[in-house]
């Protein structure tokens, strides 16, 4: 149900007398309009996820490689560097 | 980059599959929150191929599943004896009232849509302008934008005609009657990511410190469920208990801003029922006031009274996570996608339907 799927923007225009800005978005062939209220921001050539004829989200292209990467960070780093260990807990905090 | 098939990498989920492995050193009760996860944690075998030591529990977290079975009859009876244009999503159309579905009502002859947006059905409003058109609202926060700009489209545009039912579900609060039921034994959570799009984290902070459980916002495909599992059994083998962000490719710590102000717009939060869990404070959205001439409720004050649930049918246990679907006395034999006593079986991403598919247990 909250399926949205991410897909590029090709073209953008005002509908309904200059009111809602709508865009056409290709999602690998198929092409759908989508209603860009919610992503004033943005523009032709930009991933957007769609929900339900709304884009939500512009995706982010460098946290999108992260996934691909995690575990050969986590492989690196090990368990050492989590910084809230050399932080006071947080009981600590909030009595000081 | 496409930003999906790349998630699908069998050789990498592998290498997530096998760091799991190394990481558990206890056994681990794990929700993931979404209905649109358990669809990618069964569809995709992952269920299978986790260690036993970690349990998936299926949470809550499909609208359609948690709609009130009385709505579905108001619904119903909208349809069929008030002659408006009924729109909603597909999923919704197959759930059972306590009469009949949408879908029964339509091959009746009601004038019943299925429609992909809640924006066609303003559209359709216009170009009906003798009939009434009601749009069955339902979602989560990832839904509500949408519904809500529904009825931003029409007022501003002086489509008078169009009104929504709206029955919409908060996921945070949700979490919460989840931790305080004395049945739940859940260690983690996978937020859903799509959720957190709309609304952001800040609402999940005060849980995961509350109730001491490490909660990591998460994506659908494959890789993004593997990583958002690694990523709360890490937090749990640490004794450690914060909110990740999995899916930062597409959610932001502060949300979707400019989606929030629509939902606030017009819609204010109310105590909410739940299918088969029961009312849970504060836990949806009403319209206010100000847009009671899109509100269907107030529109046409229908009364139907509460009908009982199947007898039969565990669905709260399911979606409260106490019951596996196969635990059921009736799954896959009385109850099944083509003749579903309760609404898990019916979504596709109901945990019923997802196991009934995709689990291998039932020869279809």
């Amino acid at each position: 149900m909250c399926l949205a799927i991410p897909g590029k923007i090709r073209s953008v225009e005002m509908k309904h007398n200059g009111m809602v800005r709508m865009a056409k978005i290709s999602f690998g062939g198929i092409t759908k309009e989508a209603s860009l209220d919610m992503l004033p921001d943005a523009e032709i050539g930009d991933y957007v996820l769609v929900h339900v004829g709304v884009a939500i989200s512009k995706v982010n292209e460098e946290e999108a490689q992260k996934t691909f990467k995690y575990l050969e960070e986590i492989g690196e780093l090990g368990d050492l560097i989590d910084v809230e260990d050399y932080l006071p807990s947080k009981d600590e905090r909030k009595a000081s | 980059m496409k930003y999906m098939s790349e998630y699908r990498d069998p050789e990498l989920a592998k290498k997530y599959l096998e760091e799991i492995k190394n990481t558990v050193t206890r056994p681990w009760s794990i929700m993931e929150v979404c209905g649109g996860q358990t669809h990618s944690l069964v569809k995709n075998g992952i269920i299978d191929m986790l260690p036993d030591s970690v349990t998936m529990i299926h949470g809550p977290g499909c609208p359609v599943c948690v709609t009130p079975l009385n709505l579905i009859d108001k619904a119903v009876h909208l349809a069929t004896e008030k002659g408006v244009i009924l729109c909603s999503f597909g999923d919704m159309l197959r759930v059972p009232g306590s009469v009949k579905s949408l879908l029964e009502a339509k091959a009746e002859g009601a004038d019943v849509r299925v429609l992909y947006s809640p924006l066609e059905a303003v559209r359709i409003a216009e170009e009906n302008p003798d009939r009434e058109v009601v749009f069955f609202a339902v979602g989560f926060e990832t839904t509500a934008p949408a519904n809500a700009l529904s009825v931003i489209h029409a007022h501003s545009r002086g489509v008078k005609n169009y009104s929504i039912l709206a029955s919409h579900v908060l996921v945070p609060p949700a979490i919460k009657a989840v931790i305080d039921d004395e049945e739940s034994k859940i260690d983690g959570f996978l937020a859903a990511g799509h959720v957190c799009t709309i609304m952001g984290n800040a609402e999940y902070h005060p849980i995961s410190e509350e109730f001491n459980v490490p909660i990591v916002v998460t994506g659908f495909e494959p890789l993004d469920v593997l990583q958002g599992i690694l990523m709360v059994i890490r937090q749990l083998e640490q004794k450690k208990s914060k909110v990740e962000n999995q899916y930062a490719r597409i959610v932001r710590e502060e949300g979707n801003p400019d989606a929030q102000k629509v939902i606030h717009q017009v819609f204010e939060t109310r105590d909410q029922m739940w299918r088969g869990i029961g009312e849970i404070p504060q836990s949806g959205y009403a319209v206010r006031a100000e847009f009671a001439d899109f509100d269907a409720t107030r529109k046409y004050n229908v009364t139907i009274e509460e009908a009982p649930e199947h007898p039969d049918c565990i669905s709260g246990q399911i979606m409260k996570g106490i019951k596996k679907p196969f635990e059921c006395s009736q799954f896959g034999k009385k109850c099944k996608p083509t003749n579903p006593l309760g609404a898990p079986m019916v979504s596709s991403e109901g945990a019923c339907a997802a196991y009934y598919h995709f689990s291998g247990m039932v020869e279809v």
